[in-house]
């Protein structure tokens, strides 16, 4: 039996707004074992990236009860890394600067960790851009040089909020490639939002669907594709049936809600 | 400002529906001419040859012309009287030049660094802001030369109302500018610091005073550039030192050679500042070019 490294129970989030309160999510729960890679996936605007960023406890949940590994979540966590929708570089810092931002916050001896970050820079072809500036690398490796950085510090658990949404779609299903093969090698535990389904069914063993907001639960999909999954496992059958079935549910959802007239219009869409 | 960014500031210190979207720091303020401050770099010989000819025209026709028409050098002196001018008082003038030097360095560097230490406390604290705000501006727009008078009356005939004059006039300059820099708020990049633990205090020296570095290096600029005119312009009104106060004994003399001797030494200071301070600028604040 693995140990539960992320548990949540039943949070719901509540914003103030200048329209009254907005339920972002009511009743949501989820549990991710050690070493999964867990996708989240809902229409957009249900409160995927409310739900990762109340883990990393920057904004915390209205009520319920969130846990990594046995805690309640609050500060911020030196197991926890998080990489966001844009890379979010430091653009007055080069890339090598970029990725001991982490380790210089956490006041650690850099030094420690030169061969690390070197092997990570490899791993992810970066290896010779040490000091470019952002602005001077492509999206992808901007992108990749986040994901350096967020495992600089060698966290046990990655929070992503749509990594590759702001890239083009050759480069993002290389990076999907790519963290597959991070996530093979390390055995990070991966909570993954995205709202790309079939980025989903092909990263993660199992998708947590979620209603159109106030977000709670739909349904989990297991994903019994085999691993390693080599890329042209997206053009089976078998994948298309995973996915069409994930699309179809959340449809349904959608519909639900406007039938029984509880569907809120997507105003807020920027929480997404 | 315009007025969603005063609500987005604002909405910093509330827990209200977070923009998770990344967005590029807003670029506005009081005085942006941060492309004057991105140096003007020059390429190739073909563009030094042509500000070299630009040089040579002009000089050469003003001398040319001054001869040709034989204006009288009191109404308006050739380039070589004035270059020889120059030579010839260099050895009672040098004493004026860093009188001046010292009153604008000694001025700026209390001004700027009060600016810049109060722009940055000031920001941390909307509600103080908000209610010094109007008085910097009131100082912005009162021309200080109009305070040396008075400044005199209380510190004599000393550098002294000079320096406080420089004070006065570039610590409002930086301080304003820098103001408009540390407002810039990356909500995305400090949201990245806080998942680290950032302290409060990591946050503004990594990543709200590197972001508030281009619009700083402006203030700097524009802050030195006042205080180069109101220390020349108080060297007019008071004493008998200073750049600003041969112009005066100069001009009263109609000793138009020597004036303009003096106004390119006062241009000498103008440049270099804006030297140095495209050097800071190219050091420090390129990245957002």
């Amino acid at each position: 039996m693995s140990t539960t490294v992320i548990d949540v129970q039943g949070v719901s989030k509540v914003y103030a707004s200048a329209r009254g309160p907005v339920h972002a999510i009511e009743s949501f729960s989820m549990k991710i074992d050690e070493g999964e890679f867990v996708a989240i996936v809902g229409p957009s605007g249900c409160g995927k990236t409310t739900l990762l960023w109340g883990l990393t406890g920057l904004h915390p949940f209205t009520s319920g009860k969130a846990l990594i590994l046995g805690e309640p979540v609050g500060k911020p966590r030196r197991d926890v890394g998080i990489i966001f929708q844009q890379s979010n570089l430091l653009p007055w810092r080069n890339l090598m600067q970029n990725i001991l931002f982490p380790l210089e916050i956490m006041k650690e001896n850099l030094a420690d960790y030169r061969a690390r970050i070197k092997e990570l820079l490899d791993g992810v072809e970066l290896t010779g851009f040490e000091n470019h500036y952002p602005r001077e690398l492509s999206g992808g490796m901007q992108q990749r040089a986040s994901i350096v950085r967020a495992l600089s510090f060698d966290p046990k658990i990655l929070l992503m909020d749509e990594p590759f949404g702001a890239l083009d779609a050759y480069t993002r299903d290389e990076m999907d490639t790519l963290l597959l093969g991070i996530w093979k090698k390390t055995g990070k535990t991966i909570a993954f939002v995205t709202h790309r389904i079939e980025e989903a069914v092909y990263l993660a063993n199992r998708v947590y669907v979620m209603t159109p907001r106030p977000a709670n639960n739909s349904e989990i999909f297991d994903i019994d594709l085999p691993r390693p999954r080599p890329e042209g496992i997206t053009m089976e059958d078998r994948y298309f049936k995973i996915v069409a079935e994930i699309k179809r549910k959340i449809v349904l959802d959608v519909e639900k809600q406007k039938r029984d007239g509880t569907y809120a219009s997507q105003a807020y869409s920027t929480v997404t | 400002m315009p007025k969603e960014h005063v609500d987005r500031y604002e909405k910093l210190l509330e827990d209200e529906i977070p923009d998770f979207e990344h967005h590029e720091p807003e670029r506005h303020g009081q005085l942006d001419i941060s492309a004057t401050v991105s140096a003007v770099s020059i390429h190739g010989w073909q563009q030094v040859a042509g500000i070299v000819a630009v040089a040579v025209i002009v000089i050469g026709g003003w001398e040319l012309a001054v001869r040709l028409f034989e204006v009288p050098e009191f109404v308006f002196p050739t380039p070589s009287a004035i270059l020889r001018a120059l030579i010839t008082s260099m050895p009672t003038l040098y004493e004026h030049f860093f009188i001046t030097l010292g009153e604008l360095l000694a001025g700026y560097v209390i001004g700027a660094s009060l600016g810049l230490f109060l722009a940055a406390v000031l920001t941390q604290v909307p509600y103080l802001e908000k209610i010094i705000t109007p008085y910097i501006l009131l100082l912005i727009t009162t021309p200080t030369i109009a305070l040396v008078p008075l400044l005199m009356l209380r510190m004599g005939f000393t550098i002294w109302p000079r320096i406080v004059a420089v004070a006065l006039a570039s610590g409002p300059m930086v301080m304003i500018n820098s103001v408009t820099g540390f407002r810039r708020t990356d909500l995305a990049k400090i949201a990245l610091a806080k998942s680290y633990g950032a302290t409060t205090f990591q946050i503004f020296a990594k990543i709200r005073f590197p972001l508030a570095l281009p619009m700083i290096n402006v203030g700097l600029l524009v802050g030195a550039i006042f205080g180069l005119i109101t220390a020349v312009a108080s060297d007019m009104i008071g004493g008998k030192m200073g750049l600003g106060n041969r112009i005066a004994y100069y001009s009263s003399l109609a000793r138009m050679a020597n004036f303009f001797a003096v106004i390119l030494l006062v241009s000498l200071i103008g440049i270099s500042i804006w030297i140095v301070m495209a050097a800071i600028g190219k050091r420090w604040a390129s990245w957002e070019e």
